[in-house]
């Protein structure tokens, strides 16, 4: 008896041991790799990174990149936002317990961890080959394809968090509008959309944090550019494909402004990170 | 003539139900329209792909996926590389992340104080939130001189086991199937992880409480009362990071060595679908091309079928509770 005791204690005792390695592993290489990140990126963070284009290669910076970056990711935000947001009041408000609207929240939590890199097939078949076709060559790669591409990737993310976020509004306020009533449309954009501003904002939030660090979708949409660009339908550098080009090469001053990139990048995607969990909090406090 | 305000506004009225109505239909049109955007892009997805690819997929059919050889110089494709390195470099995420999410989860539903579990989850949380590409920085720069170095004393312990022992001999590298594995486990956990901690919190307080009253140790009431009751979710779980990590590119492009051959050892470079179509699409034209927009192809139904899985299990257990 004393020994069965003493052996299940034993066990007990090594699992949850492992169990605070494992956490501790998990944590350690969070550590790690943003420490590198910090230590290896700071040091090339100058004036000449926002400066400078890729063009002058370990002379220059990535001025280019970060423009069509922003280019990029503000076209993806405005074509995926506003259809994302519809289609998430869709799910909540129209289609809650129709057969369609599980049907279409179900696959968009498959799209939600869908390959990227096929994603950017997708629009290279439908979006690149038939432009090249339409101009005969004269716009192949674009960041209008980039842009599109990227929207693909942050589309479920705003669907699904729009969708959660409607649902969290008391019925109440449903019931309460629609017996003064008002259409079911003001209803929705005037009541329940106004209620869950919060919420919304979060999920275009969370999907900019993901969309602006994709890389594979890009390679061949958006493809890249030594030189500074505005014109989405020129070929458009990224900072993610930037850095996928400089670490490549074999010039160690080139891994040096990529790890200024990476920096960047992942400085930016935490703070959105921050943001949503600021914003999130709030809107849970309002509510209890 | 009293009967004349009443009318006007019955009129009114009317007028203004039917164009409410009226608004009312184009607003729902409008919202489903947005949402069968939803089902657009993975159909798309599915057929641009394997339009794109029909040359090499209907030109060879099952040759493609049972060939291993890839030379563009001949324009002869065969998938069975590429296949075979995302197979075995997600099979080794696999089997190294899902004890560690396991471990994790259980700390943060059972062991840690209150104060701690907030923080500790959102920081395994902020390792999902790192893009890809740093995961390949970090494992070409960092990572692959850190395996080259142990490489040799993995070979020395773990190659002589019979059996396995094959698996860990060859040349300290860096660059390979084990590396690009464990960097896919990084970048796994914290999916199944948030997966693990949600639904092992979904268990009644009464089970767990029942369990301990009967004299259960911690590790007891997890593994006999919590799994159990959240199995199908936790299979789910495990499903969506093998679903990413069958997709991920960039990090295993950089680590994984570019290598069409196929070998029995994980420390030797290999070759994945993704990193295939990451290395060769902008260089390729014709036939490389559509072989590599086939690849995507396969890619996508995979991942498609896994996460498909991976999502029906999850509905078991909300389904299971009423929700």
């Amino acid at each position: 008896m004393a020994v069965l005791h003493a052996r299940r204690r034993l066990v007990n005792a090594v699992a949850l041991t492992l169990s605070g390695c494992a956490t501790a592993l998990g944590l350690l290489f969070l550590a790690w790799i943003l420490w590198v990140t910090l230590k290896n990126g700071i040091g090339a963070l100058d004036l000449k990174l926002f400066t400078k284009i890729t063009a002058y290669a370990d002379q220059g910076g990535l001025a280019n990149a970060i423009i069509g970056s922003l280019i990029m990711d503000l076209i993806a935000l405005a074509i995926c936002a506003p259809v994302g947001i519809l289609a998430g009041t869709f799910l909540a408000e129209y289609a809650s317990r129709s057969k369609l609207g599980a049907t279409i929240r179900f696959l968009n939590d498959i799209l939600l961890s869908a390959p990227s890199i096929v994603l950017g097939l997708f629009v290279y078949v439908i979006v690149v080959l038939p432009m090249s076709n339409l101009t005969h060559g004269a716009v192949s790669f674009s960041g209008l394809a980039g842009a599109i591409a990227l929207a693909l990737i942050g589309l479920p993310v705003i669907v699904r968090t729009t969708d959660e976020m409607l649902q969290l509004v008391p019925g109440t306020l449903r019931e309460a509008a629609l017996s003064l009533g008002i259409p079911q449309w003001k209803l929705t954009v005037q009541v329940l959309m106004r209620a869950a501003t919060s919420g919304i904002v979060t999920g275009v939030l969370l999907a900019l944090a993901r969309l602006a660090g994709e890389t594979a979708p890009l390679l061949f949409t958006a493809f890249g550019n030594n030189f500074m660009v505005a014109n989405p339908l020129d070929k458009m550098a990224s900072i993610p494909t930037a850095i996928y080009q400089y670490t490549n090469d074999p010039n160690p001053a080139l891994h040096t402004i990529a790890w200024a990139g990476a920096l960047l990048i992942t400085l930016f995607v935490l703070a959105l990170s921050l943001t949503t969990r600021l914003l999130f909090s709030r809107r849970k406090v309002s509510h209890d | 003539m009293s009967s004349l305000p009443t009318t006007l506004e019955s009129i009114n009225t009317d007028h203004r139900s039917r164009s409410d109505a009226r608004h009312d239909a184009w607003f729902r049109w409008l919202l489903k329209g947005c949402a069968l955007l939803v089902l657009a892009a993975l159909l798309g997805a599915a057929l641009s792909t394997l339009w794109g690819g029909r040359e090499v997929l209907f030109g060879q059919g099952l040759h493609f996926l049972t060939t291993a050889e890839w030379n563009p110089v001949t324009d002869t494709y065969g998938a069975l590389a590429p296949v075979f390195g995302t197979l075995v470099t997600s099979l080794i995420a696999l089997v190294l992340a899902v004890p560690v999410s396991f471990g994790i989860a259980l700390f943060l539903t059972e062991i840690a104080p209150a104060w701690l579990r907030g923080p500790v989850s959102s920081a395994i949380e902020l390792l999902a939130s790192i893009p890809s590409i740093i995961y390949g920085m970090w494992g070409l720069f960092v990572f692959v001189p850190f395996i080259a170095r142990i490489e040799p004393a993995l070979s020395a312990t773990l190659g002589h086991i019979p059996l396995v022992g094959p698996l860990f001999q060859g040349p300290p590298i860096g660059l390979g199937l084990l590396t690009a594995g464990i960097v896919l486990a990084v970048m796994i956990l914290p999916f199944i992880c948030a997966v693990m901690r949600e639904v092992f919190q979904t268990v009644p307080t009464r089970l767990k409480e029942s369990a301990y009253a009967l004299g259960s140790t911690t590790w007891e009431v997890v593994w006999d009362i919590v799994l159990p009751y959240t199995r199908s979710a936790v299979i789910g779980g495990i499903f969506l990071g093998l679903g990413r990590a069958l997709g991920e590119t960039m990090a295993v492009t950089f680590v994984l060595g570019n290598s069409y051959d196929i070998t029995g050892s994980l420390l030797m470079p290999g070759t994945s679908i993704s990193s295939s179509i990451a290395n060769e699409f902008n260089e390729a034209v014709g036939t490389h091309r559509s072989a590599l927009i086939a690849l995507g192809f396969l890619l996508f139904v995979v991942t498609f079928v896994v996460l498909l899985v991976a999502r029906l299990m999850l509905r078991r257990l909300s389904r299971r509770e009423g929700r």
